[in-house]
This record gives C-alpha cells, sequence and structure tokens, in this order.
C-alpha cells in the first residue's frame, strides 16, 4: 500500500466541492452538464446520480486498484477496468433506484444510463488513483467530487433560468452564452483556491 | 508467455464478477412476484410475474399487441390504455403519443413495466391475435418486384375478416442483429384458414422486404403474428369504390374473392381501379378481367399512368387518380352514396382522398390502411 497523502478526508471532502472542484477547475463532466442545466428539476436529479456514483466508484474502484491491479501489475489495463467498473455500478444504481424509488427512477430517466460515459466520474476515479488516496480519502473525495458537480450543476440551471429572458446576442443564445457562464463561474471558484491545497 | 495472459484474464474475471453480481442482484430486485393483470373491467384477469414489460408479458400469455419493432420503443405501435397509476409518461413514450392519447391513459406497453397489478384496456379483436409457425409453401414473382408468397399454417387455422393484415416475423439476418416484426395485409381467404398469402414488393433498404425477396426460399420456417387492423367492408347499401396501387392489391383480392364466394353484402356495387406505370409493374389482370365478366356487380378498371405504344395497352391510361375523378363523375351510378377503400403509399392515398372529397364523399366514408 502506498503512503497517503496527509489530508483529513474532511477537509478533502470540502476541497474537493470548493477549491479544486471537479468541473469548474478541471473541466470533466462538462457535456452533460451543458446539456442538462437547461433544467432546474433534471439538474437536481442528475446531480444526485452523479454524487452517488462517482462516490461509489472511487470506493469500489480503490479496492480493485490494491487488490487485483496493482498486485497483478496490469496497471496498464486500470483504464479498461474502471470503465467496466464505473459501468456495473451504474446499472446496479439503476436497478436499485427502479426497485425502490420509482418516482426518482422516473425523474433521473435516461440520465442515468448515460452517466456510464460522464468523464467527471473516470477523472475522479484516476485522481484517486494518481493521488495515492486512502479508502477512506477515496471515499471523501468521490463524494466531494460529486456534490462539487452537483453544486455546480445546480448554479448553472439558476444562472441560465435568470438569464432566461435577457437580452442575448442572438449569435450567442443558448450553448455560446452557457459557456461564457461557465467561465465566469470558473473564475468565481479561483477566488477559493489557495484555501486549501490537495494535490 | 504468463505475463501476456494476466491482463486479459483479470479484465475478464473482474468483468465477469461484476456480471455475476448484476444477474444476482436483478433476481432480487426484479423480483415482484405474482402480479394480476385486469383487462377490459375484468373480462380476463392473467397471473404473470412481474418485472418485465407489459408487451414481453402479455405476449408470453398469449395476447399480441402489434408491434412492429418488437419492443424496442422505435415504433409507437403497440398503444394500449393502462388504468392503473405506473407514473408519469416516459421521454422514451411521449414521441409517440398525442396530447388527447396522454390525457386517456394509453401508454407504449413496450415501455411501462409490471410492477403491481395492473388495469388495462385493449381492443376486443386482440383476443383473436395468435402467434402462427407456418411454412413457405409457393413463392412467385407477380412482377420485378412484387412477390407472391403462400404460407401453410402448421396447427390451428387462422380466422380473420377479409381485408386485416398479419405480420411476418423477420429473424435476424445478415446485418440485421435484431428480429424485427413487419405488417402486410393477408390476400388469401378466410375459407382456407390454413394458409395465409402475402403481397411483398421489394422496399429497396428495407429490412423485412430484403429478406423475403433475397433470402426467404420455399419450404422455409417463418412466423406470423395476426391478425390486426380494422380494414374492411362496412354493411351499408353504398357503392364500393376501391383503389389500389402495386402490392395494395392484397386486401382486395382477399375482400373480393371472399364477397364473391360467400355473396356477402349483395345489395354493394363494387368498382376496383387498380394502377400501375407500365405493365412490367401489372398483374392478376386476367384474374380479376375474369371475376369481373362471371360477376356482374364488380367492376375492374386497370389502369397505366405511363403505359409505352409498344405495350398494346387496352385499358384506361392516366393517373388513378384521374381515372377515378372521370369514373366518379361520368360512369358510375351516384344514387346509393359512395364509399372508399384506399391501399397503397400514402402519396397515393392522399391524393385519392382529395379526389373523392372534391366529389362530395364525407372522410368517414373512406377506409384505408396506410403502410409507409
Amino acid at each position: 500500500m502506498p503512503e497517503s497523502p496527509l489530508i483529513n478526508p474532511l477537509v478533502l471532502f470540502f476541497a474537493s466541492i470548493l477549491t479544486s472542484n471537479i468541473l469548474l477547475s478541471n473541466f470533466l463532466g462538462t457535456c452533460s452538464f451543458i446539456a442538462i442545466s437547461k433544467d432546474w428539476k433534471s439538474s437536481f436529479g442528475l446531480g444526485l446520480a452523479v454524487t452517488l456514483v462517482i462516490g461509489l466508484c472511487a470506493a469500489i474502484s480503490w479496492a480493485v486498484l490494491y487488490l487485483v491491479i496493482i498486485p497483478l501489475r496490469i496497471e496498464y489495463l486500470s483504464f479498461v477496468i474502471f470503465i467496466i467498473v464505473i459501468a456495473a455500478v451504474v446499472q446496479v444504481l439503476e436497478m436499485v433506484i427502479d426497485r425502490f424509488s420509482p418516482s426518482l427512477y422516473l425523474s433521473l430517466g435516461i440520465f442515468l444510463p448515460l452517466i456510464t460515459v460522464n468523464c467527471a466520474v473516470l477523472g475522479a476515479v484516476l485522481f484517486m488513483q494518481i493521488r495515492k488516496y486512502s479508502l477512506i480519502q477515496s471515499v471523501a473525495f468521490g463524494f466531494g467530487s460529486g456534490a462539487g458537480w452537483w453544486l455546480a450543476i445546480m448554479l448553472l440551471a439558476a444562472i441560465r433560468k435568470r438569464i432566461e429572458n435577457n437580452p442575448v446576442p442572438a449569435g450567442l443564445k443558448g450553448t455560446g452564452i452557457t459557456l461564457i457562464t461557465i467561465g465566469f463561474m470558473a473564475m468565481a471558484f479561483i477566488g477559493f483556491s489557495g484555501m486549501i491545497a490537495v494535490q | 508467455m504468463s505475463a501476456i495472459l494476466v491482463g486479459p484474464l483479470a479484465v475478464a474475471g473482474i468483468a465477469a464478477a461484476l456480471a455475476l453480481v448484476i444477474a444476482g442482484l436483478d433476481r432480487v430486485l426484479n423480483n415482484y412476484g405474482v402480479l394480476t393483470i385486469r383487462i377490459n373491467g375484468g373480462k380476463m384477469e392473467l397471473s404473470v410475474k412481474g418485472g418485465s414489460p407489459l408487451l414481453s408479458t402479455l405476449a408470453a400469455e398469449g395476447i399480441f399487441v402489434p408491434s412492429a419493432c418488437g419492443g424496442r420503443g422505435s415504433c409507437g405501435a403497440c398503444k394500449c390504455k393502462v388504468l392503473s397509476d405506473v407514473g408519469p409518461h416516459l421521454p422514451t413514450e411521449t414521441p409517440y403519443l398525442s396530447p388527447e392519447e396522454m390525457a386517456r391513459n394509453v401508454r407504449l406497453a413496450c415501455q411501462v413495466k409490471v410492477k403491481k397489478n395492473l388495469d388495462i384496456e385493449l381492443p376486443e379483436e386482440l383476443f383473436r391475435v395468435r402467434k402462427f409457425a407456418a411454412r413457405v409453401e409457393r413463392i412467385r414473382d407477380l412482377t420485378y418486384d412484387i412477390k407472391e408468397v403462400l404460407f401453410a399454417l402448421e396447427g390451428q387455422g387462422i380466422e380473420f375478416d377479409p381485408g386485416q393484415y398479419i405480420q411476418l416475423v423477420v429473424p435476424p439476418y445478415d446485418k440485421v442483429p435484431e428480429s424485427v416484426q413487419r405488417a402486410y395485409s393477408m390476400s388469401s381467404r378466410p375459407s382456407d384458414p390454413h394458409h395465409v398469402e402475402l403481397l411483398i414488393r421489394l422496399v429497396p433498404g428495407g429490412i423485412a422486404t430484403t429478406y423475403v425477396h433475397k433470402h426467404l426460399k420455399e419450404g422455409d420456417s417463418a412466423e406470423l403474428v395476426g391478425p390486426f387492423g380494422d380494414f374492411g367492408v362496412r354493411d351499408t347499401p353504398a357503392t364500393m369504390l376501391c383503389v389500389a396501387g402495386g402490392s395494395g392489391m392484397a386486401p382486395f383480392k382477399s375482400i373480393l374473392y371472399h364477397m364473391q364466394e360467400t355473396g356477402a353484402y349483395p345489395e354493394k356495387e363494387i368498382w376496383y381501379f387498380f394502377g400501375a406505370r407500365t405493365t412490367k409493374d401489372m398483374f392478376y389482370l386476367e384474374e380479376l378481367r375474369e371475376l369481373s365478366a362471371s360477376w356482374p356487380r364488380f367492376h375492374f378498371v386497370p389502369a397505366l399512368s405511363e403505359p409505352r405504344p409498344d405495350e398494346g395497352w387496352q385499358g384506361e391510361t392516366g393517373l388513378i387518380t384521374d381515372v377515378l375523378d372521370r369514373y366518379i363523375r361520368e360512369r358510375i351510378d351516384p344514387h346509393r352514396g359512395f364509399e372508399g377503400y384506399l391501399c397503397g403509399s400514402p402519396g397515393m392515398i392522399n391524393a385519392c382522398v382529395a379526389v373523392m372529397q372534391k366529389n362530395g364523399i364525407g372522410e368517414d366514408n373512406i377506409y384505408y390502411d396506410k403502410f409507409a
């Protein structure tokens, strides 16, 4: 087992929400971020699902990494293995939600399976590997990253709602003004950096 | 050597382990026990295993809701009314349903999962629908692109009204990975319940028509699901104006021979307009001319839109709509009123509806199955 960095998991959790927000500082998971943030309710559901998936994937991938990949020296296959793990976790989550919360299942609809290809999930898992987090740190980092993504999409959904009726130049309507908005948001989040360093 | 094997084996092992977990969870989570589906206010009650889509659950019980795509949510045919609350319409359903249908709780049976006891409504005709195992008895070329395919049904015969259609189950072949179903009007007669005859025109790039034209051989086995549809003769004294083009001949062949055989609707006069481009596209000419010669109330009007001078064409010429228009205005006795029966391409049907309406035939008295 490698030496883990000396960061309190709780600090790591909040740091990954604010100072190193996976979306606004690493720009991962932007496609569904832009597509879904049109609608406040869907954003909420998708954010929740992403948070659950990243948290679970971080924990399971940690186990697979240190119990299978490293002992067998197949690090060169870690990308493939992580993607398989993510797909399986999403599948299981879909079945569980379908069974126990049909209303949430309906509101998530087709977004749930799409999380499989959300790069924020794979990104978080790879950061977990590169930064050599411990299991508890990985879980904190995973749920924190998910919550950060959730926070970012809720903020963007709110801003988009706010500017819906504003006189945006025709060429910038829709995705154009959204990308500019994301840029501003990212700059605002830079304000948090330096408070806590996680990398 | 072992280093090469470790990687693939580890990936395969992890994938297999996860698949096992998913399969195990699926058995636990997707187990809804035995549920009851009440159909049409209790006329029929089914005890089924929950957890599957309504469409396949009903099919397992021998009730076949029409479906062209086989339950993948891409045809929108399997509409049925679900009275129990199964949640709001899914994004996969809304493109196929009108606001009125949504207000009446119409759902796509392939998208509704059976998770609790359900109360549903289905058209009565569907109870006659069954899946038939069949063998291809004969394939005959009618024209260069239309084949007449005769299926011999194994076991029980089919009970249907002339004019109804049946779905041919096309198995996976070549680059078509999944089984699909396509609807074809039956050209055979109800008096021979052990045979089903279809007229199938080759549509370039069509999955089912390519299968029938290029792969299906005499002696092959096939599956048919039906009968469906309400395209049939109405019990009124009005004169029938039947118009068809190409493989749209099929339902009329069934209807006409059935009427002649049984003497049904003796008051009705029947005019049958059949349009084609050249003699190469024309078929059943002799048979239908003989029929009209021996059956006084039946009048057959074949027409070619582009006859070549060397073909020696004796019949009408011009677009079928123009011929129809001319006959309605000049040749046919109007005092019993008219009913329009149409089968062909959507373009032909639209044009014929326009001609009929122009001549005072109300939309309520024009019947058709539109196959795109």
